[in-house]
């Protein structure tokens, strides 16, 4: 089967229109040394060979285990509805729509989006979302350099060292200065916070809950970094807004976050779902793709892309961010998984997170050696101390049929006998109270 | 279109309006007439210090977002308020109630950089050809 659709006919005609005799001619200002020689391609074969070596591969994957990892990302149910949804050949695309206002029905479907994420951040204004929570983050903190001119970003530890990281190398060429200050007994350690922030400052970013899975009301810190001239950046986890007091209620400016757990499926390395809410004195920063809803001339309803003067295609290189498109296809499942949930749905999945991790506390409590951290409230993850190398423990309990969680030595150093748990509204009473007892029979 | 004899232009199209060691700073008739409806004006801070041909505002319209540039070196000493609710004032009113700020400026002689209205008229017709 030919994937190319130009016939040889088709190729002969342009290459006559702009006088080359052969396609391989186009290539002659790169120098032979820099061409490559062979691509070390294996041969060509057919569609069921192919699904049989894919199949093959994919086989090797661990599927089964029952799953207390988090540390970030949540395994979740996701109704069919989604899925059934979402497939609808109008939709199935990961693109915005390049003719956008020809497209009323995806952009009424985006406008639904950034409606939801501004209800469940408490803030005003949500962009047609961003590749995943950690570019949505460092967007965020961009934002805070342009805003405030100023150059200094104060991180608090309980960001996930996978955004941090990110924070870092995206900026490694840029002149700023970042702070990290510690978490002390699971949480925000506010005298560390004071003691560097200042009328430099240009923000600060915490996650809530933190890498630790401890939640904590951060109202009191952003008055302080409001104080200073400073904006407060959170990163939050969708589901559990159902029940924690939101990044707007709190006072912050920017809310990012990773909006897998809405409705996306796990999967190594995505595609996921950066979301991004902001204060409306923001919106001018925000980067990325905003879907307004306005009036046509006849006085109907209709939508449009607005704020486009700030996008790379028209502000070229004064644009406020490199971003020119969105994470549509996933951005619109997080919609249909919340619309299917409702606001009730929402705070009652919450709840079963909150309830269902907190009976995991009291089983795991039990095991001899093993001690819970309960200096600070969590949502659906905490933190265990192991009497061994929580390494040699996740190892173990793979082979019982678990992905029992996270070890935390992996981000964190002195960290090596702490194993992160997350425990989603999947887990039924009973897988909870089989992973006790394997543990226990590990250790 | 509207270019007053007493002031002094750019070729990016911003006008000054000299008085004494102030300037009043604003885009010409012709640079709002190209933009079309302003939507959203971005000034600087009281005090900063401001570098001839250097970024000092933003003018935003339905077509795009335009950087404008100081004509002169100096510190800024108030910004026109008014714009940043009522932005269609530089349509109204380019060269009176859309101004976008007035600057102490610091160097006379960077005013020869400038343009006057005549220079200024025959460099706007030929960008029209």
């Amino acid at each position: 089967m030919n994937y190319i659709p130009h016939t040889p006919e088709d190729i002969r005609q342009m290459l006559s229109v702009i006088g080359v005799q052969s396609i391989d001619e186009l290539f002659k200002d790169i120098p032979l040394s820099l061409r490559a020689k062979s691509f070390n391609l294996p041969e060509a074969e057919s569609e069921f060979e192919v699904t049989r070596l894919l199949t093959k591969l994919a086989a090797k994957n661990a599927t089964g285990l029952v799953n207390f990892v988090g540390a970030g990302f949540y395994d979740h149910f996701i109704p069919a509805a989604v899925d059934a949804l979402v497939n609808r050949s109008e939709f199935y695309t990961a693109y915005t729509p390049y003719q956008p206002e020809c497209s009323q029905g995806w952009l009424q479907a985006i406008y639904e989006y950034q409606s939801i994420i501004c209800e469940l951040t408490g803030l005003d204004v949500s962009n047609a979302s961003l590749y995943d929570g950690g570019t949505a983050l460092f967007e965020a903190m961009m934002m805070a350099l342009r805003h405030t001119g100023r150059k200094k970003i104060i991180l608090d530890s309980g960001v996930s060292l996978i955004y941090r990281t990110m924070l870092y190398t995206y900026t490694s060429n840029l002149a700023i200065e970042f702070v990290e200050i510690p978490v002390v007994h699971g949480q925000s350690c506010r005298e560390e916070l004071f003691k560097y922030l200042d009328d430099k400052t240009a923000a600060v970013i915490f996650q809530n809950p933190n890498f630790f899975g401890a939640v904590d009301d951060y109202t009191d810190m952003v008055e302080r970094v409001h104080k200073f001239g400073a904006l407060a950046i959170a990163s939050v986890y969708p589901v559990s807004l159902g029940m924690l007091k939101s990044p707007g209620e709190m006072g912050f400016d920017i809310a990012t976050g990773e909006g897998q757990s809405l409705g996306i499926p796990l999967s190594f390395g995505g595609p996921y779902l950066g979301f991004m809410a902001v204060k409306k004195e923001l919106i001018r920063q925000m980067p990325g793709r905003i879907v307004g809803a306005t009036v046509d001339s006849d006085g109907k309803r209709g939508f449009v892309l607005t704020l486009q003067t700030r996008e790379q295609h028209i502000r070229r290189d004064k644009a406020t961010s490199n971003i020119c498109s969105n994470e549509a296809l996933c951005a619109l499942r997080a919609a249909v998984f919340v619309s299917l949930l409702g606001k009730p749905g929402l705070s009652e999945l919450s709840e079963h997170n909150y309830q269902k991790a907190e009976f995991a506390k009291e089983e795991l409590a039990r095991i001899s050696g093993v001690q819970i951290k309960r200096s600070a409230p969590t949502f659906n993850e905490f933190t265990v101390l192991l009497p061994q190398p929580a390494d040699l423990v996740v190892q173990r309990m793979i082979e019982k049929g678990f992905a029992c969680g996270f070890p935390l030595g992996r981000f964190y150093k002195n960290m090596d006998n702490y194993l992160l748990i997350a425990v989603t509204e999947k887990r039924t009473k009973e897988e909870i109270r089989s992973l006790a007892h394997s543990l226990e029979a590990v250790l | 279109m509207n270019i007053p004899k007493s002031l002094l232009y750019t070729k990016d199209h911003e006008w000054a309006r000299i008085e004494g060691k102030i300037a009043y700073v604003g885009i010409t008739d012709y640079a709002q007439h190209a933009l079309g409806d302003i939507t959203f004006v971005q000034l600087p801070k009281i005090g900063e210090e401001l570098k001839q041909a250097s970024f000092c505002a933003t003018v935003e319209s339905v077509k795009a977002a335009s950087d404008v540039y100081a004509p002169l070196s100096g510190k800024v000493l108030s910004v026109n308020a008014q714009l940043l609710t009522n932005p269609e004032l530089i349509n109204q009113s380019a060269y009176e109630k859309g101004y976008l700020l007035s600057m102490e400026f610091s160097l006379d002689a960077e005013k020869t950089k400038l343009m006057d209205a005549v220079s200024y008229q025959v460099y706007v017709e030929g960008l029209a050809k």
